[in-house]
């Protein structure tokens, strides 16, 4: 129908019509860009998990488990939400989930900042050393190193600091508090700044940490907002860690708290849903309103790649 | 010139003698007190057991017994003799094979779709991302209860095209073909995210000077665009590869490896003879073992990729 009004319209108007010389050879002109024909079929397949997921955590449990499986429900039952909250404790996964990210990444703003300013800039015995060290773990799978993170977590809980052992979300911050990629990632950039101003405020007398945090950091504003990004990702989805260290259910983080509370209820579906939506919601909050700095710095790594 | 001045003070700082106010004040110290508490932690939590873990892997080293003595190199002889790790080898690559390919071609496809100014663009930008806010463990509830054999919307759906109903994560022949769709679906909007800054790189001029010359829509494609695209497949295929030979979290809530070890990969056997067994050392030896396994990929990719590969200027 659209299809066969596009030659009328361009009928009447062939003066506007600007490939004029080539429209001949053109077949019917679709009054809209025929990508969509592509575009909406994608995207109605990228986002009906989500809807589905939606759906199903506002039927009634008998709904759910009919077949064929009811696709809008009668009534919209939003019981199940509160009935999933007084199953699993999800405020506290939610709080214990930013606690982790947030200190995580604030611990790597701070200690990346510091010792990839040190590795681009000063000159000091055993840098070169040190720094092919780390460069070494950043190529090494965590799986690898995972064994003995444990042992260590344990003996640091049990001999030195209760708040960083095993089963205290304390064990979720301490080993990522620095990554060799956070180090690495701002070497590279403080080395790309222009060494004028830092060498003019040491002159006047500024230490070498005022140098940094004066002059340096607000300089590199897009890659510290790119390592936080990514850092929060990280944190924010990591189960395999929290998998291993944590037991109890109030110090558990969101995808480990989702994850036992699959286990434990693996056919209501209603409820696990609901339980769902719930921890999906925060993140996809932050994500849209901080859509264009995820999405530049996921692309900032595929383009530092390339 | 001040600069010169600041630079050379600067050169003379670490090595002059003196007080404990110009040692503050030298290079060598604050280098070592800026670097010295991220250092740490990646030394005690990645170096120290990078090292350890390869210990492990000649010991026998488990829960059962606190002594762990050296066996040699009877840890690896398990693996190379272990028919579980036989099969968890060949679900580990079958599965890489399917999903690194199958999320570069629909991120591309989409990539290219999206690189465009229509209406409605934004909307459907963000319906590739919203992909990359789901975190696995909620991507693959979603998706076990999708293709649930008994009430899935999947199954409807095969039900009105007339095909029959599946058992998808429970039939050992099916598990693990699920797992390759869910992931694919999970990684969609970071494909398209590289793919669209890689296009959005590509200078209009090229592409126009080619359709200047005659080249249709597809050839331009062919012969510009992909060529220029080539170095952001090379890091999606070595990003995606590693990403897949590791995985996890899916299996771990889908199907726990099952059934009949037909989705057990590398690390969930990993985990298993880790953190279920306690077997540390025959653990650490599968772990140095796909690390292995990812260097000999990564090189293999870096090496064929170069051939391909084009980077302007």
């Amino acid at each position: 129908m659209t299809a066969t009004s596009a030659p009328a319209r361009g009928g009447i108007r062939p003066a506007s019509h600007e490939g004029a010389p080539r429209a001949p050879r053109r077949r019917r002109r679709l009054p809209f860009s025929p990508w969509h024909l592509v575009l909406i079929p994608a995207s109605l397949v990228l986002l009906f998990p989500f809807a589905w997921l939606l759906v199903t955590s506002v039927e009634t449990p008998g709904e759910a488990l009919r077949f064929p499986p009811v696709l809008t429900p009668h009534v919209l039952r939003f019981a199940n939400y509160p009935d999933a909250l007084a199953t699993a404790p999800f405020v506290r996964f939610f709080v214990n989930s930013a606690v982790v990210a947030v200190t995580t990444v604030l611990c790597n703003l701070v200690l990346c900042s510091l010792a990839g300013y040190a590795f681009a800039r000063f000159r000091f015995l055993g840098r070169t050393a040190l720094f092919a060290v780390i460069m070494a773990t950043l190529m090494v799978p965590f799986q690898v190193t995972m064994i003995p993170q444990f042992i260590i977590t344990k003996w640091l809980g049990v001999h030195v600091l209760a708040a960083v052992g095993i089963d205290h979300i304390g064990a979720l911050i301490l080993p990522n508090a620095a990554t060799a990629f956070g180090i690495f990632f701002l070497r590279q950039f403080f080395k790309t700044l222009p060494m004028e101003y830092e060498e003019s405020a040491r002159v006047d007398g500024a230490s070498r940490l005022t140098v940094l945090i004066r002059i340096v950091l607000p300089l590199a504003t897009p890659a510290l907002a790119t390592l936080a990004a990514l850092t929060f990702l990280d944190s924010w989805n990591n189960f395999l860690w929290p998998l291993i260290a944590i037991t109890s259910t109030d110090q558990m983080t969101l995808p480990l708290g989702l994850a036992t509370f699959q286990g434990a209820h693996s056919t209501e579906w209603t409820l696990l849903m609901a339980g769902n939506v719930m921890s999906l919601v925060p993140m996809l909050a932050v994500f849209f309103l901080a859509q264009r700095y995820f999405v530049r710095s996921v692309a900032a790594t595929g383009l530092a790649g390339t | 010139m001040p600069v010169r001045d600041a630079r050379a003070r600067q050169r003379r700082a670490p090595g002059r003698p003196g007080t404990l106010r110009t040692m503050v004040a030298s290079e060598h110290f604050s280098g070592w007190a800026f670097v010295t508490p991220g250092v740490a932690i990646i030394l005690l939590f990645g170096a120290v057991p990078i090292v350890w873990s390869a210990v492990m892997s000649f010991q026998r080293s488990n829960l059962l017994s606190p002594s762990t003595p050296f066996v040699g190199l009877a840890n690896y002889r398990q693996l190379a003799h272990d028919p579980i790790v036989a099969q968890a080898i060949q679900h580990t690559l079958i599965y890489t094979a399917l999903f690194v390919p199958g999320t570069m071609a629909i991120g591309l496809f989409l990539a290219v779709a999206m690189n465009r100014k229509i209406r409605f663009i934004s909307f459907y930008r963000t319906a590739a991302y919203a992909t990359m806010a789901i975190s696995t463990i909620s991507e693959a509830i979603v998706f076990i209860w999708l293709f649930d054999p008994s009430y899935g919307v999947v199954n409807y759906f095969f039900s009105l095209i007339g095909l029959p109903q599946q058992q998808f994560l429970n039939s050992p022949s099916q598990a693990l073909y699920v797992i390759v769709v869910m992931t694919i679906w999970g990684w969609t909007g970071f494909a398209v995210v590289i793919y669209l800054a890689a296009l959005q790189g590509i200078p209009q001029a090229l592409l126009e000077a080619a359709a200047i010359d005659g080249a249709g829509p597809w050839r331009t494609f062919r012969r510009i665009t992909l060529p220029l695209l080539s170095p952001a497949s090379l890091f999606l295929s070595v990003w995606l590869t590693i990403n897949a030979l590791q995985l996890f979290d899916e299996v771990y809530l889908s199907t726990q490896g099952g059934p009949l070890n037909a989705t057990t990969v590398l690390v969930y056997y990993l985990y298993d003879q880790a953190f279920q067994q306690f077997n540390f050392g025959f653990a650490s030896a599968i772990a140095y073992f796909l690390f292995l396994v990812i260097i000999v990929v990564t090189v293999i990719q870096f090496r064929v990729g170069r051939r391909f590969t084009h980077y302007r200027s």
